[in-house]
């Protein structure tokens, strides 16, 4: 169990997929103006994250067992845009609330280089599936709170008066600046925590 | 350079050259549309690592420009992205493939980020906006000018970040020893940090110019009605750099991850409520 709690906890505050790694910046930085999209875009990439790994883990299997390893990008793009257009179709039949809440996320999740990220990074750490899983879980988690966290700060910023040339992106990306320093206090948190 | 009427060969040579050089400084695809953030701050550490994923994304931007124009009349256009994604994935396989296998160390270094080459708005942006609806010479030279646009603002900012948090270019000493290095710079916070002042330094030099050199944009001007019919939608040169700071981020990215569709409402019905 220590070890599941390792890899999600290092997901969302240790490696933070915007913060740390870099994946997501898009979304992070467009649909952070409000605190609820921003919690329906998290919201919405933890549940494709987690769907997309589901489903890529085991296709890595079979492109390993057939030699073919190497399409694995290309495998993992068309599964993941096949994933979410037909969760987008499953949500809108059986969930209407929660296609209400989620749907107008989904198409923009497909190009999400997040997702993608998530995939190929537990193939690449050599995780089991369910480690694989978990860290998906992580990973959308710490997203979401990276949203959430940073659309708080936005509202800030946006009534701020910064100098002409900062307005817009360059005064956001300073807040980011500062949000991301803050989450390098996290660094030896879960090693401590769990003593790996 | 465009003050008189131009015959149909000069304007031809004109366009092309517009073709390749808007994307180096107009419009930049980072500096100027906000877009391929996420490898401009993830492998930005150092130059090496700059020039290596700018020349990786560069040669995937001319070879899918020129695949997805050849194809242009084939794919439907229902099915365009998946085709489009499908096209870009082949080339970023070859590109891993490549550099797995001659440049060891520098797939180290780009790790998860070269097969994310996929997923950068860059190229599947070119490929809707101009590829798709350009023939293959054009689009090579667009891919070109915009992957040498992404290469320049890559180098440029690694460089800075390089020198600043370990006092080396290209992994040679060039600040004295005596200097501290700003261990922050090569940090996530620090690649924020710099691509904001990266911008804000862009936004200022291009105030600076609109100031002294009205007619430069007058020229520009009657360039763009000599070739109407090029249109690609963020061609505005003279409100360019208002939109940016108005606009989000991904505002000139077509594609589905684009928020284009989210953030002005966002924005709008936001900021109405925010006084309540």
């Amino acid at each position: 169990m220590a070890a599941y709690a390792a890899i999600l906890f290092s997901m969302i505050l240790v490696n933070n997929f915007v913060l740390v790694k870099f994946l997501g910046i898009c979304p992070f930085l467009g649909v952070s103006k409000r605190l609820d999209s921003a919690a329906g875009m998290g919201a919405a990439v933890t549940l494709v994250m987690v769907l997309a790994t589901a489903v890529a883990w085991p296709t890595q299997q079979v492109l390993d067992a057939w030699g073919l390893g190497y399409l694995q990008t290309i495998a993992f793009i068309i599964v993941i845009a096949t994933l979410v257009q037909l969760l987008e179709m499953v949500l809108k039949r059986f969930l209407p609330p929660l296609y209400d809440s989620l749907g107008v996320y989904l198409p923009l999740i497909t190009t999400n280089c997040a997702v993608l990220g998530v995939a190929i990074l537990s193939i690449d750490e050599g995780y089991t599936y369910p480690e694989a899983l978990v860290a998906a879980l992580g990973a959308g988690l710490g997203f979401l709170l990276a949203m959430v966290l940073f659309s708080g700060v936005r509202r800030r910023v946006e009534e701020a008066d910064p100098p002409q040339v900062f307005r817009g992106m360059p005064i956001t990306l300073i807040a980011a600046a500062i949000v991301a320093l803050s989450f390098m206090g996290f660094s030896g948190v879960v090693d401590n925590l769990f003593g790996m | 350079m465009a003050q008189r009427t131009l015959p149909g060969a000069d304007a031809a040579a004109l366009r092309k050259r517009d073709t390749f050089s808007k994307g180096l400084l107009t419009e930049n695809p980072v500096l100027r549309q906000m877009l391929g953030l996420c490898p401009m701050l993830a492998v930005s550490t150092a130059v090496s690592n700059g020039v290596g994923m700018g020349v990786a994304t560069t040669f995937v931007l001319v070879c899918s420009g020129v695949a997805v124009s050849l194809l242009r009349n084939v794919i439907p256009s229902s099915v365009r992205i998946p085709a489009f994604i499908t096209i870009i994935a082949s080339f970023v396989t070859l590109v891993m493939m490549a550099v797995e296998a001659y440049l060891p160390a520098l797939d180290e270094a780009l790790g998860i980020y070269l097969p994310l080459i996929v997923v950068n708005c860059i190229v599947l942006g070119r490929a809707e906006v101009f590829a798709s609806k350009h023939s293959p010479g054009q689009a090579a030279l667009d891919g070109l000018g915009m992957g040498l646009g992404f290469t320049g603002a890559l180098v440029l900012m690694s460089a800075v970040r390089e020198l600043l948090g370990a006092g080396t270019l290209l992994g040679v000493q060039v600040l004295p020893t005596f200097v501290e290095p700003m261990l922050v710079m090569v940090t996530p916070a620090g690649g924020f940090a710099v691509l904001g002042l990266l911008i804000a330094l862009s936004v200022w030099f291009e105030q600076r110019g609109a100031r002294t050199s009205d007619e430069r944009f007058d020229a520009m001007a009657q360039e763009g009605e000599a070739e109407t019919g090029q249109g690609a939608p963020a061609e505005a040169p003279a409100g360019g750099q208002a939109n940016m700071q108005e606009d989000s981020p991904c505002a000139a990215c077509p594609l589905p991850c684009g928020n284009a569709n989210l953030t002005p409402t966002a924005a709008t019905s936001g900021s109405d409520r925010r006084g309540a």
